[in-house]
């Protein structure tokens, strides 16, 4: 070889402009709730957090592993109904009832991934579908955790032992907060770790992801079972934001639809995808449901099938490819 | 005693033997040619050997220990790495980071990794190009890219899919030294499939050729491109001129 060996280079710094814009939407973030205190905004910033918390957690497993899972909403019911019951048949904390619902979502996603892995790409989706009907038709029909009437929860003094509270709602806003910046903070270390690079490697080729030495139906089940935990403790924050639940309400496959889409269009596979698609199709939502909605006209879902075709068509790589490219450009 | 052992290995899809007690032997050091027409079981062998498929029949060993039932990644972690016929770089990742993701298997530390990465990323001369994406590599530099991350997982033997496959004459050469420097300077053993004569000629120590999925013949290249069957085979009688006179 003419040249003398190529200068190692380390992974590139981030540039500062980057570090001072993260930390304004970091603070922005926090003090959102203090800023717009009416409840209809601060139930919005809740509702926003928690889809960028499920749909991070969606992320893992599908955007980083390539199993696109279209039962997502089984493990919000899991993590919603695990909490709930714990509380009332056993007075558990809610707390230990959101761990525990964490655990079960774990270990049940295992069970479902363990037969659905054997399927590639849009059959293991395919599979996903078929999981969370069966499941949502379980619990329709399941006497023991309400059946299709639902669960109510207590209502209980304010406190944060209790997780409910009246007085200063804003404190929901920062536990959601919690869970997804907890979410995404393992997100981010999992871009920088074997973890990452192998789930990315048995994205791209699992063949040959396999023939470099990874077991990737172990690595497979990791993916799903942390993206599991995630969108359980989603679930069960919920159950305990709302104090009732019911199977409609926590098992649709609207639900599992709708994750994967925040994703879709904010970037899958990227850090910031999930918040970015979040943010904006939230509100969105929220916004031509208010405007058009109720009517029957279905023009609010017509506005949002339509931005989607939108992204799809034009912008396959999200809206944090698109920041990307104009960045490099 | 042989680093990989194949004896009696028999693969059958419904009818069809594709494999049918194949044996043979690969001493450490070596470079052994596969050769055979399309169809005759190379690949297939390939893949029975890596995992993918397990035989109806027969042992595999390596290193003494046997290889059947084993998955492919298991395979690769008791010492044998592949290539593909049909490349398969992970194609939405840079270079480097193909590379790492292999690099990973004896580190969980992205900068050691990235740093092995870098030391096979030269070996194969892709080192400038190692943070363009794999998709906008050519077929040649995806061969070696598959070779330098074949290599990051450490292996004491190396599987060449048709190394020249798909790629122009012109690059055929430059992979040719690599494979040779595969073996003097990296100290791998090596198993080349291959289907041009001139190449599998030049790089082999020994050549096993297969017909409709028997071994049917076994030894030097010189020896094996005279063997009638070979020739009958696979060759051509136009091939029995030009060996005469070169050797």
């Amino acid at each position: 070889m003419a040249s003398p060996a190529v200068p190692f280079d380390e992974p590139r710094p981030r540039r500062i402009g980057e570090r001072i814009l993260f930390v304004l939407l970091l603070l922005a973030i926090v003090a959102y709730p203090l800023v717009f205190p009416l409840p209809y905004y601060r139930d919005l910033g809740i509702k926003i957090l928690l889809y960028a918390l499920l749909a991070q957690a969606w992320n893992i497993l599908a955007g980083y592993c390539g199993q696109i899972s279209l039962g997502h909403a089984v493990f919000f019911g899991v993590g919603a109904y695990t909490s709930s019951v714990l509380q009332l048949s056993a007075g558990w904390s809610p707390w230990v009832g959101l761990a525990a619902g964490m655990l079960v979502a774990a270990v049940f996603s295992v069970l479902i991934g363990y037969p659905c892995f054997r399927l590639r790409g849009h059959y293991f989706a395919i599979a996903t579908i078929a999981v969370g009907e069966i499941v949502h038709t379980l619990a329709i029909n399941w006497e023991f955790i309400g059946g299709a009437r639902g669960l109510t929860l207590p209502i209980q003094p304010d406190s944060l032992a209790a997780f409910q509270f009246y007085k200063s709602k804003y404190i929901y806003y920062y536990i959601i907060l919690a869970l997804a910046a907890l979410c995404f903070l393992i997100t981010w270390h999992l871009e920088r770790s074997r973890l990452g690079y192998y789930l990315r490697g048995i994205r791209e080729d699992p063949v040959a992801a396999q023939s470099v030495g990874i077991p990737i139906t172990r690595y497979k089940l990791i993916a799903m079972a942390l993206s599991a935990a995630f969108v359980a403790a989603g679930g069960s924050f919920y159950a305990q934001y709302l104090l009732y639940i019911d199977p409609d309400s926590v098992f649709p496959l609207a639900l599992s639809i709708l994750i994967c889409l925040l994703v879709v269009v904010g970037g899958v596979g990227t850090l910031w995808g999930p918040l970015v698609g979040a943010a904006l199709m939230i509100p969105l939502s929220e916004f031509t449901r208010i405007q058009f909605g109720g009517t029957g006209s279905a023009v609010d879902l017509l506005i949002y099938g339509g931005l989607l075709t939108i992204v799809a068509v034009f912008q396959p790589a999200g809206l944090v490819g698109l920041f990307r490219r104009l960045r490099r450009e | 005693m042989a680093l990989l052992s194949v004896s009696g290995v028999t693969k059958r899809f419904g009818g069809l033997i594709a494999n049918n007690r194949v044996s043979f032997e690969v001493a450490e050091g070596e470079i052994l040619g596969l050769i055979g027409p399309n169809g005759a079981g190379k690949s297939t062998l390939f893949e029975v050997i890596n995992g993918y498929y397990p035989p109806d029949g027969g042992e595999i060993r390596f290193q003494g220990q046997s290889l059947v039932g084993l998955r492919p990644d298991q395979v690769n972690r008791v010492g044998i790495g592949r290539t593909f016929q049909k490349v398969r770089p992970f194609l939405g990742m840079t270079v480097i980071e193909n590379v790492m993701v292999a690099a990973m298997q004896h580190t969980p530390d992205p900068v050691t990794a990235r740093r092995e990465a870098i030391k096979f990323l030269e070996f194969v001369e892709l080192a400038g190009k190692r943070d363009t994406n794999a998709r906008s590599l050519s077929v040649g530099e995806r061969k070696r890219l598959e070779m330098a991350r074949a290599m990051a997982t450490r292996p004491k033997l190396l599987l060449l899919d048709e190394v020249t496959g798909g790629v122009d004459q012109r690059t055929i050469p430059t992979l040719l030294a690599l494979i040779g420097r595969v073996r003097s300077e990296q100290g791998l053993t090596l198993v080349v499939i291959e289907h041009n004569m001139r190449v599998i000629m030049s790089i082999s120590d020994r050549i096993v050729a297969l017909h409709l999925g028997e071994v049917i013949a076994d030894g030097p290249p010189a020896a094996v491109v005279k063997e009638r069957r070979v020739i009958d085979a696979y060759l051509g009688d136009a091939f029995v001129v030009p060996t005469g006179s070169g050797g």
